[in-house]
């Protein structure tokens, strides 16, 4: 058994067949995803909005936590992509009555479809059903624990991309959440393949996870230092459970430090960006003057995410077509 | 009288500084001569141990048998058959039953359960606490009266400081060992693997080595204090090595093991969410591996299977999700032999810390002496096994080895003169 994260992911050539981490995609890859994506908003601005890459295709959107954005962004980009789409809330319930994950996955296989939209609370779950589930579905990861969200990393690179022209030799700072922080981690790595010249995550102590700096970023603890010289400026959501856990000891404090207000940006370049994965907390990690500012370009992400979702369903659904067609002859596809 | 004849094997026995191509009789489950036949009687049996081994019998200090409770995960019998196909004579299983083994009823079953069977011999560790529960003192003197060589919370937490004080009091009085695993549940809470560039980068909650070694210092202090025959369960950090050793230095007598999985494997074996890797106490560094090989090298360390078997669906979950543990016993004996193969631990260290120290801390005589019982393993170091899942003696589906070929296996198990396996 192949347990390589990275190398699960892929055909025997090197293509999409799941999109589980940006984890060891090659720069090619990655750049790929970015470029079909790009020719994806192009067909967002039509009046007629579908293309026909994913007709006939079956995708469950299958949610084990909740989450309305993420969901609806997966549902518009298969939907546009002429899928049928199902959407499954599978709460933390359904497991609590003792099914396991893998009944659930036996269930839905029986069902016959083509690509399962994951997400869950455990890190390595998207992984994990990769590896156990019926060969030729191919498994989007929609954010499992803080491991991985790499569909929301790849939409921020194409926000940074199209606004600041290229990732390449850009400075990026990270601020806020990185412990508990899927999206972080997928941002880094990306970030680093992609060429940017320094990735940079900036929080207090108990919010950056030990030996963070061995995924090949800095850490700083200071915003002055650490947003100096920024390109593109990622502020984190503060979930509010984490000052019940000892991690930060109010909203204000962490504000005071680290909340991203208009003189804290004048550290960064005069023409950085700033961006959030959303929802935004207006006044904990960001304030509205700057959230709403001419640097923000928080509102483009959310529409970039749809044709990110559309070019990796579209890739992986290609890269699974290729490999059954390869085993089992070009015939399967007419019958 | 008739004896058993062992002809030609390399009988090994660090405590006795043996290591000689020789014989060995037996006689009314005794070791009767060695290197020579005993005047008078004959033969009953020869075994050949050419190009053999002969060892004392390895001795487990700890063990997850799944009986009583979890019958699902294997039987005392099929376990002790396994620990015997890596050379164990004795095994002791932890407390972590169910029903929990906090009453003379589970430990006779036990008991019985294991000589039914007939394969290694159990010596059960009670419960320290009712429930294992970490509030109320289990009735200790009556588990050791009714056949437990020591007593132990598994790795389950007392409530505080206080209970443990107290345990460690009323075990001192009767002079009844306690097996102690060094886990402040605090810092250990919700992780699932050593806290570190791996966990890191998988997003996996890590569990910090403070939680082992804060614990460690608690539970020193408090030895020292109540004075009791303490041994440490399964220790994963090098700083704990090294406490246990100023310990020592400070004139406190104590004794340590460790779980061979600790001294084989690191956190990189999690890289890929393989859970059969998910493990209590977790993989470690690199320098935390090499500090507990030193220690295993130079005698201050035992160590021990932490033998955990499963069902495939306990393993068939993410990561975090998956029941922690190892089923060891079928591939201990080979894995070890790897171990000595790299350079990384003597033979001579390795049977001192599987069979010499874990009799002594278990209270048994083991040894290949004249007079002496003779429990011991023969091996054939070149014998090549294969770890095929269907081969596997454990009824556990979680063993690390499942699919290779390794070299090292036992030929024969002698419990008392009787050839058990």
């Amino acid at each position: 058994m192949n347990t390589d994260p990275a190398k699960v992911q892929l055909t025997a050539d090197g293509r999409l067949k799941h999109f589980l981490t940006t984890e060891g995609l090659s720069r090619e890859l990655l750049t790929e995803i970015l470029d079909t994506a790009d020719s994806f908003i192009s067909t967002q601005e039509r009046d007629v909005k579908k293309v026909p890459l994913l007709r006939g295709k079956t995708v469950v959107n299958l949610f084990f936590e909740n989450s309305t954005r993420t969901r609806s962004t997966f549902e518009l980009a298969a939907k546009r992509l002429s899928a049928d789409i199902l959407n499954l809330d599978i709460s933390k319930s359904a497991t609590a009555k003792g099914e396991t994950l893998m009944d659930t996955l036996w269930n839905l296989e029986a069902m016959y479809s083509d690509m399962f939209v994951v997400r869950h609370a455990d890190s390595g779950a998207a992984h994990f059903i990769a590896e156990h589930v019926t060969p030729h579905v191919a498994i989007i990861n929609a954010g499992d624990g803080r491991h991985a969200h790499p569909t929301q990393a790849m939409l921020d690179m194409l926000t940074i991309r199209r606004h600041k022209g290229s990732i390449e030799g850009k400075i990026v700072a990270i601020v806020g959440d990185i412990l508990h922080s899927r999206v972080a981690r997928s941002q880094i790595h990306a970030l680093r393949t992609l060429g940017a010249a320094e990735v940079r995550v900036i929080g207090p102590g108990t919010l950056l996870p030990k030996d963070i700096e061995s995924l090949g970023c800095k850490a700083f603890y200071r915003m002055e230092e650490g947003l100096k010289d920024c390109d593109v400026v990622i502020m984190l959501r503060l979930q509010k459970e984490r000052m019940q856990n000892a991690l930060l000891p109010s909203e204000g404090e962490f504000f005071k430090l680290y909340g991203l207000t208009e003189e804290k940006l004048a550290y960064a370049k005069p023409d950085a960006i700033v961006m959030h994965p959303g929802p935004i907390n207006r006044g904990v990690e960001i304030e509205s003057n700057v959230a709403d500012g001419p640097q923000s370009v928080i509102l483009n992400q959310v529409s970039y995410g749809i044709a990110v979702r559309m070019a990796v369903m579209a890739m992986a659904m290609s890269g699974q077509q290729q490999e059954k067609n390869e085993l089992y002859g070009n015939d399967q596809e007419e019958a | 009288m008739r004896y058993l004849h062992i002809e030609n094997a390399r009988l090994i026995d660090p405590a006795s500084n043996l290591d000689q191509v020789t014989d060995l009789y037996v006689a009314e489950g005794r070791i009767a001569a060695i290197g020579h036949k005993p005047a008078g009687g004959g033969i009953e049996l020869t075994i050949d141990g050419q190009g053999k081994w002969l060892v004392p019998g390895l001795v487990d200090l700890g063990a997850h048998l799944p009986e009583p409770g979890y019958a699902h995960k294997g039987t005392i019998a099929s376990e002790t058959r396994a620990a015997c196909s890596s050379g164990f004579t004795h095994v002791c299983s932890l407390p972590d039953t169910k029903p929990v083994t906090d009453s003379s009823a589970v430990v006779k079953l036990i008991l019985e359960k294991a000589s039914k069977a007939g394969y290694s011999k159990v010596l059960p560790l009670g419960a320290l606490t009712q429930g294992l529960e970490g509030e109320q003192l289990a009735s200790m003197f009556t588990l050791h009266e009714a056949g437990c060589v020591a007593l132990s919370n598994a790795r389950r937490p007392f409530k505080d400081s206080y209970v443990l004080r107290r345990v460690m009091e009323y075990a001192a009085t009767y002079d009844i060992p306690v097996f102690l695993s060094a886990n402040d549940i605090a810092l250990s809470a919700g992780g699932c693997m050593h806290e570190g560039p791996v966990a890191t980068r998988m997003g996996l909650s890590g569990i910090p080595r403070t939680a082992e070694t804060i614990a460690l210092a608690q539970m020193l202090l408090l030895i020292e204090q109540t004075g009791v025959r303490a041994h440490i369960s399964q220790i994963s950090c090098a700083r704990s090595v090294a406490m246990l050793q100023q310990a020592r230095n400070e004139g406190l007598s104590i004794s340590a093991d460790t779980a061979l999985a600790n001294l084989i494997y690191t956190d990189d074996a999690v890289n890929g969410y393989n859970s059969q890797f998910n493990v209590q106490p977790p993989l470690r560094s690199e320098s935390d591996r090499q500090a507990l090989l030193a220690a295993v090298n130079s005698g201050e360390l035992a160590i021990s299977s932490n033998h955990q078997p499963h069902e495939v669906a306990a393993k068939k979950a993410p990561f975090a999700d998956a029941e922690p543990g190892m089923s060891m016993f079928d591939g201990f004996l080979p894995l070890a032999l790897q171990l000595v193969e790299r350079g990384e631990l003597s033979l001579t260290a390795l049977i001192r810390a599987t069979s010499t120290l874990p009799a002594q801390i278990a209270g048994i005589e083991q040894g290949l002496v004249e007079g002496q019982a003779f429990n011991a393993a023969l091996i054939d170091p070149l014998l090549e096994r294969s770890f095929r899942r269907s081969e596997l003696l454990s009824k556990g589906r979680n063993s690390p080895l499942a699919g290779q070929t390794l070299k090292g296996a036992v030929s024969a198990v002698f419990i008392e003169g009787h050839q058990v396996f």
